[in-house]
């Protein structure tokens, strides 16, 4: 017999279950407890970028809007740099803009948002430049193990088209199920974002 | 896409730059899919249409994913850990008072210190504080169900609670959850994010729960059941379990790259 190599599992994931909005979003639930609780809102009035509001939903095998869904999303600042010591890329970091949110869907319309800032481009660990995206975390009741996925920008073209990660997705048709569409509305900036689980236009999730 | 550049040449010495540890990249350990639940597990009716077909798509750990949120004391209440007295109005909460403690380690056995943990469950009835919970247990006016720590610098945390009910649930026309306190861990990167259950030891529903059977692996199931430890329990006042946690390995902790100046 070789040395046993002795590292650990990984614990396994399960469920969120239909009522993750109890411990993770407990105003949702119904009920007031913590004195403060974690928002959609990442923004403060002093951060530093574009502001938009980020919109979706998440639809199941049938087409229907997946309603007791939470996701979470991470990013980096307007200048590209992620609230983490381990980024060491060169933009200016933002002490109090801690880049993460959490958003349960409406129980009625299914709908998810979220108020931030657009990210600017990440430079990577091999120093390549990457297109803006938002990272996003999905669970729910009937998801086993969290999704990755993310958002990409309808008004990054160029920068989509040289993302190191867009383009390991084989198909280019697949590609676009990552890009958000950019609008405005009542002077707002509105990225909107259908995630589908399953289907022609499923998604991309990534095994990160 | 992994930041191990190829072995650079130092021109002025012409000889390959030292090697770097091979646990230094700060990316995580390849996740063990044979251990989680597959996705799609029809005996857990719910995933059949909220389950993906197509395969993920494999990417190795970018700046995106080796880093992730940071909590500090700041964010948490002074008793947000105790699920006992947080909720509680005219008394304290019905059921049988419990600790659940554990740590927080890697695959490498490493503590993950200063982590946010959250937790949340049913009463002692089985029934949640929830809106669109109507199982016909009563709502306990003491207990609100929710709570949260930060892990020391060792990834110990603890809490106290009462022991959740079981309680039924449209899967089979019988099928009952077994008592169980979800959890939700983040880590030091947005790939080690974990949503999980535990599970209490001797509990016959265990076996037939169709939720927790979906995890393919018996050893794995295994390690979300807390046994009693009767060594952390409170005499005349509450009975303990402990709940250790693994996340995925990684390369190197933020900290050590740090004190490396990598």
């Amino acid at each position: 017999m070789p040395q046993s190599l002795d590292y650990l599992k990984e614990t396994a994931s399960q469920t969120a279950g239909p009522y993750v909005h109890i411990g993770l979003i407990p105003a949702m639930a119904g009920f007031d407890i913590f004195e403060k609780n974690f928002s959609n809102v990442l923004t403060t009035p002093s951060t530093e970028g574009e502001r938009i509001t980020l919109e979706g939903k998440i639809l199941d095998g049938t087409g229907t809007p997946l309603r007791d869904v939470l996701l979470e999303i991470w990013q980096a600042n307007a200048a590209g740099r992620y609230n983490h010591p381990a980024d060491r890329s060169a933009g200016a970091l933002e002490q109090e803009f801690r880049g993460w949110g959490r958003a349960g869907s409406d129980f009625e319309s299914g709908l998810v948002t979220f108020e931030t800032i657009k990210p600017g481009a990440i430079t990577d660990r091999a120093g390549r430049t990457c297109a803006p995206h938002i990272n996003v975390w999905i669970v729910a009741r009937g998801i086993n193990i969290g999704l990755n996925t993310r958002l990409y920008f309808s008004d990054e073209e160029a920068a989509n088209a040289a993302d190191p990660v867009l383009n390991l997705i084989e198909q280019p048709i697949r590609r676009s199920t990552l890009v958000a569409k950019r609008s405005e509305r009542g002077g707002k900036v509105v990225y909107s974002f259908t995630i589908n689980l399953q289907g022609p236009e499923e998604t991309v999730f990534f095994d990160v | 896409m992994n930041a191990q550049a190829p072995a650079l040449r130092d021109p002025r010495l012409n000889r390959p730059e030292p090697l770097a540890s091979p646990l230094g990249d700060g990316g995580f350990f390849q996740r063990d899919r044979s251990i989680h639940p597959p996705a799609h597990a029809p005996g857990y009716k719910s995933s059949v249409l909220r389950s993906p077909r197509q395969s993920l798509l494999s990417l190795e750990g970018s700046v995106s994913e080796i880093t992730g949120p940071v909590f500090g004391h700041n964010d948490l209440g002074p008793l947000d850990n105790d699920l006992i007295r947080n909720y509680a109005k005219d008394g304290d909460p019905v059921g049988e008072r419990i600790i659940v403690h554990g740590r927080v380690l890697d695959e490498t056995g490493r503590g993950v210190p200063n982590t946010l943990v959250e937790f949340w469950q049913a009463n002692a009835g089985g029934r949640y504080r929830h809106k669109k919970d109507t199982y016909l247990a009563p709502i306990d006016p003491n207990f609100g169900g929710c709570g949260r720590a930060l892990t020391d610098d060792t990834g110990y945390y603890y809490f106290r609670t009462v022991k959740p009910g079981p309680y039924p649930w449209r899967n089979y026309v019988n099928s009952w959850r077994p008592a169980h306190i979800h959890f939700s861990v983040f880590g030091s990167g947005f790939a080690q994010r974990l949503i999980t259950q535990m599970y209490f030891e001797g509990d016959p529903l265990i076996p037939i729960c169709p939720i927790l059977t979906t995890i393919p692996d018996k050893d794995a199931l295994d390690r979300l059941v807390a046994p009693l430890d009767l060594n952390a329990s409170a005499p005349f006042d509450s009975l303990a379990y402990r709940f250790d946690i693994v996340l995925r390995g990684q390369r190197s902790t933020y900290f050590e790259n740090r004190t490396a100046g990598n």
